[in-house]
């Protein structure tokens, strides 16, 4: 079970965390023309690096609030964990 | 009474306390302090239970952990548990243990034929002979292979007993209270640090129990007591016996297995059993010790073969003897600590000492006490089936592959040591790569991936002066990172007897002509020849070999049969053992019972039960319930002696008829505010929300960005920047995290707050042709009428001095409202609808009732919104606006979402008219067709329709758009039924929606 800082709440168990994927995918713009390839890219490629990777958390038995964590995917050490808007 | 092998003094159990027990029926004394294992010794009883495969007779071979053989069905006031290790349970009055793996006795089985047919059963047996002809394996095979093997018998009873689990945070874990471990967690509570010391056993100080040293001029045992009196002193120190740490987890979550209750003779109800701890720990200090190493000879599993150190801890520990003949056959010195200890409670052991000629304090000490010493000698073959009688000896040649010469002596029992396995099953669960240390021939952690260190034995260090000092240093150090507090501890002066090296000597050869069984994995029936054939069979990766042969499977996870394993599989392969690797080590390092693991989370503790302010009135009106969620419903209110299908309907005609009441306080209610509400909802539901006025409500849909629906509700607007939305109870938590995630990552800069006000508000649905002139006497001085409060329409009214918000819309397609007051008055709510609408024949309904309302009417639900739908399959498509976009949006563009014969929501009739049309049935043209037969589409919903009296199902079906009046069949291999449909419009009562505008 990961020990996650929230960067509102704190450290928490993982257990009050849901993981909501690559944090670096960014949503088109509103009204925006794109193409099929580069929607499909958005909707469902991600990639499944090995090692540090960016990923979005939700506190959602605490805060409630979405955040993003640098997580080794190999070892689980958290390098780091962020509010959104805060530059990486 | 008889005890015959215990010895008149010395121990530490309690010999004024005698604790009778039952063993295989029979009744034997033990005392306080005993396991079973030492009463069952101190009885001489030492045939306990038949290997796993061959049926052999087998005994005690360890004295804790270490045992892989005694595992007994154990029954403690009327719980029966099987797979106990004799060696660490503790013995309580009353207990009764028996046997498992053998019938119809430990002294009779019969599958001990096994062992005669051994050469039939090689290894992968089961996977070479069971194979075909495969229609056997359910019928023959199985059933054989489930009766034949397994250990003991799980029991069937409910578990009375309690189990807890816990949460602690802390410094330090240390886990295991030898000297490593009591040093670490002296110096680190020194500098306050808030420590957690865990000892497997009931008596604390491992080794220090049974060594011969002393620690400032104390022994081992007074000193170990000293410290731990002292750390029970201390605020900042939490000391567990009876613990054992079996996991260690991401971020330095351990976890921990306390054994609570099960000593105790008399308990509350409220002790429990056992608990489970999770520890979350900023730094581990690992100090689990070593496990002694067997070396391998013939018959090497007979009853009376022992680690050495076990025989040593019997007689110190319980004043036990295992044996009055014993041989002593070592490799190293430890064995002659054992056989000191043998000599100096009257008993003349034989030492074979594998090493040529040795000099050593130890060696010497024995020839002091003129103890009989053979070197260059080994233990050939043990003789005796159910106990050892005598042992065939020889002296080893030169290079110890073979014998000079061989006799034969008599012995009671073989004492076996092969030197020290360090016990890194923590260590390398926590991702520490271990690395492979050549003068102890067995794999010490290396570097660490979490906060941890291993320390003494565990380590690899094996005098007590270095672990002391390792110990307390680290400690020390660890500590003062956190605490910043540096109190200096005089390092203790110690006094032990120095080690002469050991002998990489681990197997007997067989001598020519001879095929005596050695077995490496006693637990698991693994003897040398079957890891030879596995290795001849092709198997290289040690990993392939231990699932082949099943090495160090099991309960006793490979703890004495690890590296003996390893070192035949490099000795066959050429190369040396970190060359062969070690299979992982994974959870629990012990077994762990699964009610531990369970804890109180079991019966309607298993999950939160979420009851409407409602509940009671439903519960007292015969309401039966149906799941949804967390959430209990009512499915139907009974009613005499009606049924389901029954009840559902006269509540259903009811609402055609009259007016029904609906609890839909469950529905999911998400508040919005702020100054871009209406832009936000706009993006969120895929039709237009900027121009919705105060005091309206809308249906609308929202989707996932794969243009899938996610889920749909109305959502009406209180005021100009507040809006109150309802989603599917299902989808409430779902659709908050969503909205949640678009607000705070996507788009930041709307101005929008969200909170789910699901519980704050009770929510009544009164639905049909009367409710609104129920509406009318309840808030009377609210004007009600269609003008006034059209369809869709919103207002907030006084309900008799309570706050109401009223809604006009409807799920079941009849004259409806919803009204919602906050929780704390929803019964008086209800009861209000209730009592007032007695003259208009009210009734409440249920959920069976609603479906059949909504499906009959063409409205979807979660069986039609199953995560594969676009708003087209749905017959949504009317709410896609063209104009504006919206999350899923572009997704709607793609070709396959577009095709002409794209899949559509319909109506299906059976021809009889009678038959009730499985919901999950296939639709397919031709029920015989050939199979795989091509299928059309699936039965989402099914009904029995009250307005028409005949069954109604909703259906997705390929190309449902132009299929509407052609003949299917909907089959369901299920249930066994295939009925032929008419297929029809999904709106099957008033279609042209007349009746929620009237």
């Amino acid at each position: 079970m990961l020990n996650i800082k929230c960067p509102y709440c704190g450290d928490r168990s993982q257990k009050e965390f849901a993981y909501g994927g690559d944090g670096t995918i960014t949503r088109p713009k509103l009204n925006q023309e794109i193409s099929d390839e580069e929607w499909d890219n958005f909707v469902y490629l991600r990639k499944s690096p090995r090692g540090k990777h960016i990923e979005l958390w939700h506190h959602i038995a605490g805060c409630r609030q979405w955040f993003k964590v640098e997580r080794d995917t190999t070892t689980h050490e958290i390098f780091k964990t962020f509010k959104p808007e805060e530059e990486f | 009474m008889s005890q015959n092998f215990r010895l008149n003094t010395g121990g530490l159990i309690n010999r004024d306390k005698p604790i009778e027990f039952k063993f295989n029926g029979k009744k034997y004394i033990g005392y306080e302090g005993d396991t079973l294992a030492s009463a069952l010794l101190a009885n001489g009883i030492h045939l306990i239970g038949r290997s796993f495969k061959y049926h052999r007779p087998r005994g005690f071979f360890g004295a804790g952990v270490d045992e892989p053989n005694a595992k007994m069905q154990v029954e403690i006031n009327g719980c029966s548990e099987p797979n106990i290790n004799a060696t660490e349970i503790e013995l309580v009055n009353g207990l009764s243990a028996t046997s498992q793996n053998c019938w119809p006795s430990v002294n009779f089985d019969i599958g001990a034929i096994n062992n005669f047919l051994n050469r039939f059963f090689p290894a992968g047996f089961y996977y070479k002979t069971f194979m075909w002809p495969k229609s056997f394996w359910y019928r023959v095979y199985e059933p054989f292979i489930r009766k034949a093997a397994g250990l003991g018998i799980a029991s069937l009873e409910k578990d009375k007993e309690r189990y807890e689990h816990k949460y602690e945070y802390c410094d330090l874990l240390v886990t295991g209270s030898g000297p490593a471990g009591l040093a670490s967690a002296y110096a680190a509570a020194n500098n306050g640090a808030k420590v957690i010391l865990a000892e497997d056993k009931p008596r604390y100080g491992g080794t220090l129990l049974t060594d011969d040293v002393t620690i400032d001029n104390l022994s081992g045992k007074d000193w170990s007591e000293k410290i731990i009196s002292e750390l029970k002193e201390m605020p900042n120190v939490i000391v567990k016996n009876r613990s054992q740490v079996f996991g260690y987890y991401d971020h330095n979550m351990m976890v921990m297995f306390e054994r609570t209750g099960d000593h105790l003779e008399k308990k509350t109800k409220y002790t429990p059993r056992q608990r489970l701890w999770y520890i979350r720990a900023k730094e581990v200090l690992l100090s689990t010790g070593s496990i002694e190493r067997p070396i391998v000879f013939g018959n090497n599993d007979t009853p009376g073969v022992f680690l050495s150190a076990a025989a040593k801890e019997y007689m110190k520990v319980y004043g036990v003897l295992i044996g009055k003949k014993p041989i002593i056959f070592t490799n190293n010195d430890s064995g002659y600590e054992t056989a000191i200890e043998f000599k100096k409670n009257g008993v003349d052991p034989i030492v074979l000492d594998t090493r040529d000629d040795q000099n050593s304090e130890l060696i010497n000490e024995a020839k002091d006490l003129d103890i009989k010493i053979k070197f260059s000698y080994a233990v050939i073959v043990a003789h005796g089936y159910k106990k050892v009688k005598s042992a065939t000896i020889g002296k080893l040649n030169k290079d110890k592959i073979d014998f000079e010469n061989t006799e034969q002596i008599d012995c009671d029992s073989i004492c076996v040591s092969g030197f020290w396995t360090p016990t890194v099953h923590l260590a390398s669960q926590s991702g520490n790569k271990l690395k492979f240390n050549d003068s102890i021939d067995a794999f010490v952690p290396d570097k660490s991936k979490q906060n941890e260190h291993s320390l003494g034995a565990a380590n690899g260090t094996f005098t007590l002066q270095d672990t002391l000092k390792n110990s307390f240093n680290t400690g020390s150090e660890v500590s003062k990172n956190i605490t910043k507090k540096d109190e200096k501890i005089q390092i203790p002066n110690t006094n032990e007897r120095k080690y002469s090296t050991h002998d990489k000597f681990w197997c007997s050869p067989l001598p020519k002509g001879k095929n005596y069984k050695r077995f490496v994995d006693f637990q698991n029936d693994v003897a040398v020849s079957d890891i030879e054939v596995a290795l001849r069979e092709g198997y290289r990766s040690i990993e392939h070999v231990k699932r082949y042969t099943t090495l160090g499977m099991a309960t006793d996870q490979g703890r004495t049969s690890n590296l003996n394993g390893l070192q035949l599989v490099a000795n066959v392969e050429k190369k040396i053992v970190p060359q062969v690797g070690h299979t992982t080590f994974r959870p629990p390092f012990t077994p762990v019972t699964i009610g531990t693991i369970v804890g109180r989370e079991v019966g309607k503790e298993y999950m939160p039960t979420r009851k409407t302010p409602m509940h009671h009135w439903h519960e007292k009106n015969n309401a039966v319930w149906v799941d949804a969620g967390a959430w209990k419903r009512p499915r139907y209110y009974k009613r005499g002696n009606e049924n389901l299908f029954e009840a559902s309907k006269r509540e259903a005609k009811n609402v055609r008829e009259h007016v029904g009441v609906c609890d839909v306080t469950t529905l999911g209610k998400i508040d919005i505010k702020g100054p871009d509400a209406a832009e936000f909802l706009n993006r969120v539901y895929t039709n237009a929300w900027l121009k919705l006025p105060v005091g309206k409500a809308r249906y609308g849909v929202m989707l996932r960005e794969d243009g899938i629906v996610m889920d749909d509700g109305t959502t009406t607007r209180i005021s100009e920047n507040h809006y109150h939305m309802t989603t599917t109870t299902a989808q409430a938590a779902n659709v908050l995290s969503h909205l949640e995630y678009y607000l705070q990552i996507v788009w930041p800069e709307l101005n929008v707050n969200v909170v789910s006000t699901t519980e704050q508000w009770a929510g009544a649905a009164i639905a049909g042709p009367k409710s609104r002139d129920l509406l009318a006497r309840i808030f009377p001085k609210i004007d009600v009428s269609n003008e006034a409060l059209p369809f869709m329409g919103y207002v907030e009214g006084d309900l008799f001095g309570v706050k109401a918000r009223i809604f006009r819309i409807s799920f079941s397609g009849e004259l409806a409202y919803e009204i919602n007051v906050e929780s704390d008055f929803g019964l008086f709510m209800w009861e209000k609808i209730i009592e007032i609408g007695e003259e208009f024949n009210i009734q409440p309904y249920g959920t069976e009732a609603l479906s059949t309302l909504r499906i009959e009417m063409g409205h979807v639900a979660g069986p039609e919104l199953d995560g594969r739908t676009i708003p087209y399959d749905v017959s949504l498509e009317g709410l896609v606006s063209k104009k504006k976009d919206f999350i899923g949006k572009r997704s709607l563009a793609k070709e396959a979402f577009n095709k002409a014969n794209r899949q559509k929501i319909v109506g299906l009739v059976p021809l009889d008219r009678k038959s009730s049309i499985p919901e999950g049935s296939h639709l397919v043209e031709n029920k015989n067709a050939k199979l795989p037969n091509p299928k059309l589409g699936h039965v989402s919903s099914s009904c029995w329709s009250v307005e028409n009296n005949n069954p109604f199902s909703l259906a997705i079906l390929k190309d449902g758009k132009n299929m509407i009046g052609k003949k299917l069949f909907a089959v369901s291999p299920l249930k066994n039924t295939s009925i032929e449909v008419e297929v029809m419009s999904s709106h099957y009562v008033d279609h042209e929606g007349k009746r929620v505008r009237s």
